[in-house]
């Protein structure tokens, strides 16, 4: 079984924003179960406070982001940034980073990484993709330290991003077509799948994540 | 690439409970669903199903708390059923960290229920849980199985196939489908039954009761055409582990997640 890799002694914090959209619970205890506290937040400060952020989200991309732009979390989100802060989004958390989005009635995205967000292309399997799904890495990172590949997550989307610079795609997955699973521009991560439910995998996503804060923050002050 | 068909074992709750009791001798409380669920994670099961059969459970409460600390400590998706009869009921558990509610009478007594959690949450969190007896005499243009509920006791008159279908019109994403004759046999999934369900309906269906070893988890998902497979006893009693019924599944050309 996949060591969890958790911390010990570190006094970093991770910040979940939390603007409205999907189940914050699960992300914050599974951060929690390797070593690092995971502050639910809704304002600038306390997220600025932390040494990493993570932006969850499950519904809809319209919606998340009017709401993310009426919170100015799109400001906030470029000041953590900004500091050299790492930042990973999780399932819709990750699609909002993209430039755009045609779901429903389409919106403009954060623009963080360039690209857009479509449905899958599922050939004839059921959407949404509603379970585990293997996903292979295209090159090490320490995002995916200690994982095989493939490894295992689980997903819960009906969209995906139609990345445009492939060296921001660190993995991939299929269902019906090759989709993009987890995506790495330093510092700024995503995960379409949600690792808080990944079990073992997900767990040391976690943590590896937790670890490339830890990094950060000791190069800042550095 | 299709998705992968699960294992899913089940943990009947009463009072907070695991009911049918194991005989992990290294778990401190084997009688806790918690404890025994973060166990099956560690083993490879692919999600978690509680129903809770705490006979006076108008008190959500129980069934809140016991979502709140599986939350806590088990890392994959899980179900909490039984008991959950309102939108509020499902909101309080799903807030809770539940990802699914899975719902039975109450969706049998009041079938709009369905559409409003569905509404509410969307069909992905919606679990249609059905309770299917053969009837003794078939009829023309019935499937051969009647839905019961509160356990078996109570004849509803519906037809299993033909609930399944329109629960899935209203708004159910998967369907949870137990065999009342196979329940507790260990004769193996009513194949029948599952595959008629899974060639009527578009969303997953979960074969459960009657799984005695672990071919007939295979059966299940191979001739019964089951996406998933719902697993008590066979797990709980130390029989067989949820590494097991992978290894045999995959030596049977069947996609799993694997556990490295």
């Amino acid at each position: 079984m996949t060591d969890l890799n958790p911390l010990t002694d570190t006094d970093i914090t991770i910040a979940v924003l939390d603007y409205g959209m999907g189940n914050l619970r699960s992300v914050e205890k599974a951060i929690e179960h390797v070593g690092v506290k995971a502050p639910i937040v809704d304002d600038h400060d306390a997220a600025m406070n932390a040494d990493g952020l993570i932006l969850p989200g499950v519904g809809a991309f319209p919606e998340a982001m009017r709401r993310v732009r009426d919170a100015r979390f799109d400001e906030l989100i470029g000041e953590v940034l900004a500091a050299g802060k790492p930042v990973m989004g999780i399932c819709l958390g990750m699609q909002l980073l993209f430039e755009s989005s045609s779901e429903h009635e389409g919106a403009w995205g954060l623009g963080l990484l360039q690209g857009r967000i479509d449905a899958l292309d599922a050939g004839n399997l059921k959407v949404p993709q509603l379970g585990w799904n293997e996903v292979r890495w295209s090159r090490s990172s320490p995002l995916t330290d200690g994982l095989p590949s493939p490894s295992y997550f689980f997903f819960a989307n009906s969209f995906s991003a139609r990345v445009v610079n492939s060296e921001d795609v660190l993995g991939e997955s299929d269902y019906g077509a090759p989709f993009t699973a987890v995506v790495e521009k330093h510092p700024l991560y995503g995960a379409q799948f949600h690792p808080e439910k990944s079990s073992a995998h997900g767990l040391r996503m976690m943590s590896n994540f937790a670890r490339i804060c830890v990094a950060a923050k000791a190069s800042v002050s550095a | 690439m299709p998705p992968l068909k699960r294992v899913i074992p089940c943990l009947d709750v009463d009072n907070g409970r695991v009911v049918k009791g194991t005989n992990f001798v290294d778990l401190r409380d084997a009688g806790d669903p918690v404890a025994l669920a973060e166990r099956y994670d560690e083993e490879g099961a692919d999600e978690v199903v509680f129903l809770d059969i705490t006979a006076t459970s108008d008190d959500r409460d129980t069934i809140v708390e016991l979502a709140r600390r599986a939350a806590d400590n088990v890392f994959i998706p899980f179900t909490i059923g039984g008991g959950i009869r309102s939108v509020e009921d499902a909101q309080a558990v799903l807030d809770a960290g539940a990802d699914k509610v899975a719902i039975n009478s109450a969706a049998v007594k009041r079938p709009r229920l369905i559409g409003e959690m569905a509404e509410v949450f969307g069909s992905q969190c919606v679990v249609l849980a059905i309770d299917a007896k053969r009837t003794e005499e078939p009829v023309h243009g019935r499937s051969g199985w009647e839905v019961f509920t509160a356990g078996g006791r109570h004849a509803t008159g519906l037809d299993a196939v033909a609930w399944a279908i329109e629960g899935v019109e209203r708004g159910a994403g998967e369907i949870l489908l137990t065999s009342m004759d196979r329940d507790g046999t260990k004769d193996g999934y009513d194949v029948e039954l599952t595959r008629s369900v899974a060639d009527s309906v578009s969303v997953p269906v979960i074969a459960s009761g009657g799984a005695g070893n672990l071919g007939d988890l295979v059966t299940g998902v191979a001739e019964g055409k089951a996406d998933a497979v719902l697993v008590a006893s066979l797990f709980h009693f130390g029989e067989h582990s949820v590494a097991e019924a992978k290894s045999v599944m995959t030596d049977a050309g069947i996609a799993v997640r694997q556990i490295a």
